[in-house]
């Protein structure tokens, strides 16, 4: 990469890679959301939003703001042709199901076993786990987007300390500084970022690192 | 059978100390008036089933401000900080509940089931306290069913029979509770003469659907 990029913009436009044409996707707000923006050419994804809509469009302007039609943040979004409605007992058979192929979220920390806590921090912060309970838990391939460290610790650890989303759901920890994959034997690195050696990984995450043999440098 | 009351009579429905349902979801397919003149009717610690508590100012979170609700059931506050300071304050009892878990219990309600094996929140807090039970080798939680003495629900297009048809993202946990209350009743965006709707777009049958508020009423 020549010029530079920052942080949240490596790893949405790694994240995409990661979806495969035909897929139906869930993408959490905050940074999982901007995602969208780098889906490579040919390939045609299908966007759920939790509140009961699969086809979620662009940004609606002025004149199309409909209040009848947002996103599970509230905000009112688009519905692109061949989209559909449903209530929340369909849209959460759709994600507990299995019909979802990837669900991309944050986290506040992720561990080598593949646990997730990113619903509350107690005593501080308890907006509620929402949707992201069932998402983690039934999503296909379950993949954590976030920057690597926050206020310089790691996000990455050996067990959360946190209250769990879910346990041993996550498959994919994609940060600007790796890509690491939850196996059997444990947190796998599988790329490493722009710039980024194994031994600034290593310094920079609390967790036991397997570094894959054939490692590579993150393609954006 | 006329089911046409005004909103004075609807929320005369509401007494102190029931559980109540709301649909809507962050104040999208909420039912906005019925809100409003449960407000002014000031009825007190209620037990709310609903998605989430909104805003402070839109749909169910003015519920919240005025203090309404002795206990809420809900998957997020995180929109309504008036909520969280309740819960910290110990002035309101707050239980979250995984989304497509709430909608399920609240759907088994409905549907006369006697609760619902889910594999969501197993290894988390959410299990704590229920009964776990295993079917095939995999492990699910038992989540029993809900249901609530009225349940407020909104209808984008409803005719007078109560067959309700929605637009957009309206629906989200409307169909659901309006199976699962004693009293079941719809506020109208638009009321309609039996028959304007196609029976084939109707997506919540009026047999479910007790009493009508909309148009001037």
């Amino acid at each position: 990469m020549s010029i530079q990029m920052d942080a949240k913009e490596i790893i949405a436009r790694r994240v995409a890679k990661e979806l495969k044409d035909g897929d139906l996707v869930n993408l959490g707000i905050g940074l999982p959301t901007m995602v969208a923006n780098y889906i490579p050419e040919g390939v045609d994804l299908l966007f759920q939003s939790e509140n009961g809509l699969i086809g979620l469009g662009p940004e609606p302007t002025a004149e199309q703001i409909d209040m009848s039609l947002t996103n599970a943040g509230g905000q009112p979004v688009t519905i692109l042709p061949g989209g559909c409605f449903f209530d929340s007992a369909m849209s959460f058979g759709i994600i507990r199901g299995g019909h979802v192929n990837a669900t991309v979220l944050g986290a506040l920390e992720v561990d080598q076993h593949g646990n997730l806590a990113n619903w509350m921090v107690p005593g501080k912060m308890v907006p509620g786990m929402g949707g992201a309970m069932d998402l983690v838990t039934g999503a296909k391939k379950v993949i954590i987007s976030m920057q690597h460290t926050a206020k310089g610790e790691s996000k990455i650890m050996k067990n959360c300390t946190l209250p769990l989303t879910a346990a041993a759901q996550v498959n994919l920890i994609i940060t600007e500084m790796a890509v690491m994959e939850v196996t059997p034997e444990g947190l796998k690195v599988l790329e490493l970022g722009p710039g980024v050696t194994k031994e600034t990984l290593i310094e920079n995450t609390h967790a036991d690192l397997i570094f894959a043999d054939d490692l590579k440098e993150m393609v954006l | 059978m006329n089911k046409l009351i005004n909103l004075d009579e609807a929320v005369g429905f509401i007494e102190d100390g029931m559980t109540v349902m709301i649909g809507g979801f962050l104040a999208c397919g909420t039912p906005e008036r019925l809100i409003d003149k449960l407000v002014e009717k000031g009825v007190k610690d209620l037990t709310l089933i609903a998605n989430d508590t909104s805003f402070t100012d839109r749909g169910i979170g003015k519920l919240i401000v005025s203090k309404q609700f002795k206990k809420v059931i809900v998957s997020h506050i995180g929109t309504n900080k008036e909520t969280g300071r309740q819960m910290t304050a110990g002035e309101t009892e707050v239980v979250l509940v995984p989304q497509g878990t709430l909608a399920e219990q609240v759907r088994a309600g409905g549907m006369g089931l006697g609760g619902i094996l889910t594999p969501t929140g197993l290894g988390t807090i959410v299990e704590e306290g229920k009964e776990l039970i295993t079917v095939d080798g995999k492990t699910f939680i038992l989540e029993k069913p809900l249901r609530a003495d009225v349940a407020l629900i909104f209808g984008s297009i409803v005719d007078k029979k109560g067959n309700i048809a929605f637009k957009g993202t309206t629906r989200n946990f409307n169909p659901l509770m309006a199976m699962a209350a004693d009293c079941v009743i719809v506020e109208a965006e638009s009321l309609v003469e039996i028959g304007e709707i196609d029976p084939n777009h109707v997506v919540t049958p009026g047999v479910f659907v007790h009493h009508i508020v909309g148009g001037n009423l």
